[in-house]
């Protein structure tokens, strides 16, 4: 993941990806979650880009982006952190959990860390609420969290 | 939201984030300057709780008291609720029963009205001697005594015909026939002329000569039924934007589009809308590629035989079938002049021919060129051998530019001839008027704009009245036109403004707003829509009353008390408004000219059963290439138009808050064209034809293809028309302003000739006084 893309860049991949996506039914979200695995995140640049070769307007592309919390808006640390915060994690001590895992960062939600290793991010929810409190890890899940487990995650991200 | 969406058909409006996080947000987070947004006010006018209010409303307070009115800008001929405090106007809202825009509206008719209290604004009449002279303020007695006895002095000197009045197509169908009649009783010659010479003259021409009518067939609503749409030479999202948005609507529908412009318009690409076929010809081969399609059509079977052979004469179809279907026109042929890829033009013309109701809607990039009554026939020709004539959604449709250019033609505001389209040489119309009006009336046709202007050159042609027309920025050639107007002894003004052209006048009138007066506009579809007055005139009279104060200061006795007389007057003498009164109108809303005993309630299309002429008549279009060629020393195109915020010379809007979107004229230029000669965006360009030059800041797009360049006429100090050339349409000398060889250098600033006409005009607007008009 390079996290410096001058915008030149940016709108010729964008370009390529649109174009190569454009003939799906409902273009825009895959569109979408594409770019961000290409580039970590939605630039704002590619909006226009989108919009005009989807034949849309900004500001309708500009609303589906907002509306997902899942789309981030600027770069990300080399890993992400999702710790999940509904109901049911948070019955198993979701909430103590997730305040020693930002004091083992030392950061809050929505932050990365200063070294640019890892952001925190909370999630609602991952579904997997029978083995609670649960969290992702770059895609890939883990239950069942107690201090340990969270120790042995902060220490893999951090390595 | 939904307006924005469903309504106008921008889809500038979003709602960003979610839950209570949520905002409607512009464009991207942007400010509505930057944002999509067109400033329709569709969203304001369709809030149910206020929160989205017109300022105006914060500023004077709500307003007491309302009057239904007709928009005074362009074609689409809006309906608006004036809403009033007292004597002042609080705000425009689109009225929902209008049946023009069926309660739409755009930023210009919406907004842009603060030019009538503008400061700049002159509310006495002025006269002087010399036009170095300052002017002088006058009463009203003065000036119109003056102005009888200089026009009376000329004729006594140089003959009957050395006078001429220009008629308005900005002022109602009652004060444009009270023009042509001062013109024709009072002057005693047929030399009046209006500015449709310069935009639809040849609409007249072509549509009158092919269908029997000087009008487009269809009304607005007819576009809800359309499968089809060529728009060609038209930009309906800037020039007639509430037309464009209910024409968004049904491509959003399912209809199919195809557009014929050098300029890749907003309509070709934009939110949910996209043209099937875009053919970007050079400027100046409409005629090739128009007959190209009908090529197509004849050549591959595609014409409507039984729509032919029953609404049209057969052997003349037959005849220009041969004609069209000849090798040259084929669309491989036809690529090498227009540079419109071949299979371009095949796909459009099956697609026309083969998608059912096929309409055909076009601006002044056809009607603006030296071959416009040809293309304007070649468009004619094509919905006649498709059978798209007669019901709705289909017809051919021009989009009229001015509020009441339709209505000024219909009032006999061309020098051959009398209301209703019917020609001066004709006994029995002549006999009419003459009867009615106590006078003898040539039946010679008078002359033309540019006629007058080369007779004021020669020395024959000595005095003019030009109501609400500034012919001096919107005429092509303007030197030609200053050295006209130089060369008369009295050129008389009656305007709002001191326009370019009154700083050749020697008596200015000021003239009224439609806020100010009672009449009758009438729109692209021939609706007769009414003004109503709001507000008395600030300058004292009427425009109808200044010019029967000014015929009866030649003599004339004349004495209509309200416009409605007028009306009745022209109902009594032109067939085709048999029916029309303002009671009439009151009752209907509006109607659609012809309305009379055959069609009481107007006439939403035409050609329902049969042509007005009879049979149909298809007429032989072959393509000439302009005399306007490019060469090694001007080897670029260029072509002009407007934008949404600015109206026309700009005279009014550039008098608004409009300006924030249009400050100034741009050349649009191709990035491969601004590299080779050293061209960046937003720098100084002296751009030069064989007519003059003037400068600009260039704006580099890939809009325009190589090749050809473009620009805006709304500013004075730019001055497109220096550009443009003599050259005109050989059936009815409508300018070819959209055709001018042209060479593009950079520059570090404005022309010898831009820097001398602004001292004169400094020194021409000085009013003994007061201080210099500042613009």
């Amino acid at each position: 993941m390079n996290l410096h893309v001058s915008s030149r860049d940016i709108g010729e991949r964008t370009l390529d990806i649109v174009s190569g996506m454009k003939s799906l039914e409902g273009p825009l979200l895959p569109i979408l979650h594409e770019i961000q695995a290409e580039f970590g995140y939605v630039p704002q640049e590619c909006l226009p880009i989108i919009a005009r070769e989807l034949n849309l307007s900004r500001a309708e592309v500009h609303g589906v982006v907002t509306f997902y919390h899942d789309y981030r808006d600027h770069p990300t640390g080399r890993h992400v952190l999702k710790l999940c915060r509904a109901e049911a994690c948070q019955s198993m001590g979701g909430d103590q959990l997730a305040e020693r895992v930002k004091s083992l960062l030392g950061i809050d939600f929505h932050q990365t860390t200063l070294d640019g290793a890892v952001t925190l991010e909370p999630v609602y929810c991952l579904g997997l609420c029978s083995a609670a409190p649960a969290a992702m890890l770059d895609g890939e899940v883990h239950g069942r969290l107690d201090a340990d487990a969270v120790k042995d995650l902060v220490a893999e991200v951090r390595a | 939201m939904r307006a924005c969406e469903e309504v106008q058909g921008t889809f500038a409006l979003t709602i960003e984030g979610r839950g209570f996080d949520s905002r409607v947000s512009a464009g991207m987070h942007e400010n509505f300057l930057e944002s999509e947004c067109v400033s329709c006010g569709a969203c304001v006018q369709a809030c149910p709780i206020t929160t989205l209010t017109e300022k105006s409303v914060i500023e004077i307070g709500q307003p007491e008291h309302s009057v239904v009115t007709t928009c005074a800008y362009c074609g689409v001929g809006c309906s608006f609720k004036a809403e009033m405090r007292g004597e002042e106007l609080v705000r425009m809202v689109p009225w929902k029963d209008g049946q023009a825009n069926r309660g739409h509206s755009c930023v210009k008719g919406r907004f842009a009205y603060g030019y009538s209290t503008h400061k700049e604004r002159i509310l006495n009449p002025m006269i002087r001697e010399k036009i170095s002279d300052p002017w002088r303020e006058v009463s009203w007695e003065e000036a119109l005594a003056h102005t009888a006895a200089e026009f009376r002095r000329l004729q006594y000197q140089y003959g009957r015909d050395a006078v001429g009045g220009i008629t308005s197509s900005r002022c109602t169908n009652e004060e444009t026939y009270l023009v042509q009649k001062l013109v024709r009783a009072g002057f005693g010659n047929n030399n009046v002329d209006t500015c449709a010479r310069v935009c639809h003259s040849p609409t007249g021409y072509g549509l009158g000569a092919t269908f029997g009518t000087s009008a487009g067939t269809q009304n607005f609503d007819s576009v809800e039924h359309t499968d089809v749409v060529i728009i060609i030479g038209a930009n309906p999202t800037d020039g007639h934007p509430v037309f464009a948005s209910r024409l968004k609507k049904r491509l959003r529908q399912g209809a199919k589009l195809i557009v014929v412009d050098p300029r890749r318009i907003d309509m070709v690409s934009s939110p949910h809308i996209k043209a099937s076929h875009h053919l970007p010809l050079r400027p100046g081969t409409n005629v090739a590629v128009v007959t190209s399609l009908a090529h197509v059509i004849v050549t591959e079977g595609l014409y409507d035989e039984k729509f032919i052979r029953e609404r049209c004469d057969w052997s003349e179809f037959e005849d220009w079938a041969a004609f069209v279907a000849e090798p040259h026109h084929s669309p491989e042929e036809v690529e090498k002049l227009s540079g419109v890829p071949a299979e371009e033009i095949r796909g459009a013309a099956r697609l026309f021919a083969t998608g059912g109701n096929g309409s055909i809607y076009y601006g002044l990039g056809v009607t603006e060129h030296s071959q416009g009554s040809t293309t304007v026939m070649a468009i004619a020709n094509l919905a006649m051998a498709t059978g798209n004539i007669g019901r709705p959604g289909v017809g051919v449709n021009p989009l009229r530019g001015q509020n009441n250019v339709q209505g000024s033609c219909d009032m006999g505001s061309f020098p051959h001839e009398l209301p209703g389209y019917r020609h001066v040489s004709d006994d029995a119309t002549r006999d009419i008027f003459e009867k009615l009006w106590g006078v003898t009336i040539s039946n010679e046709p008078g002359l033309r704009i540019p006629n007058m202007l080369d007779a004021a050159v020669d020395g024959s042609f000595k005095g003019i009245y030009i109501q609400g027309e500034d012919i001096l920025q919107s005429d092509p050639d303007t030197k030609h036109v200053s050295a006209g107007l130089a060369a008369m002894e009295c050129v008389v003004v009656q305007d709002l403004f001191l326009n370019e052209t009154a700083n050749y006048a020697h008596v200015f009138l000021p003239g009224s707003t439609f806020l100010e007066k009672d009449g009758t506009f009438t729109n692209a579809e021939r609706r007769i829509n009414r003004v109503r007055k709001v507000m008395t005139p600030r300058n004292g009279y009427a425009d109808w009353e200044v010019t029967q104060n000014l015929a009866k200061a030649m003599g004339l006795d004349w004495n209509y008390t309200h416009p409605s007389q007028i009306m009745d007057e022209i109902a009594a003498t032109t067939p085709s408004f048999a029916m029309v009164s303002y009671d009439y109108l009151e009752k209907m809303g509006s109607v659609q000219w012809p309305c009379n005993e055959k069609a009481p309630l107007g006439s939403p299309i035409m050609h329902v059963n049969g042509f007005v002429r009879g049979k149909g008549k298809f007429i032989r279009t072959e393509y000439v290439a302009t005399d306007e060629k490019t060469g090694p020393r001007f080897p670029l195109l260029l072509t002009t138009g407007r934008i949404l915020s600015q109206y026309n010379v700009g005279a009014q809007t550039r008098r608004t808050d409009n300006v924030v979107w249009h400050e100034e004229d741009r050349l649009e230029i191709h990035p491969n064209d601004a590299e080779m000669r050293g061209v960046h965006d937003g720098s100084w360009v002296k751009l030069m034809s064989r007519s003059g030059d003037t400068t600009l800041r260039a704006l580099i797009t890939e809009r325009v293809a190589p090749g050809v360049v473009y620009t805006t006429f709304h500013h004075p100090t730019t001055q497109a028309n220096v550009i443009t050339t003599d050259f005109s349409d050989w059936a009815t000398n409508c300018p070819e302003y959209k055709v001018t060889a042209v060479q593009v250098s950079p520059s570090n600033g404005p022309s010898q000739w831009q820097v001398d006409y602004d001292e004169q005009a400094r020194q021409s607007r000085r009013i003994t006084g007061k201080m210099e008009a500042a613009e």
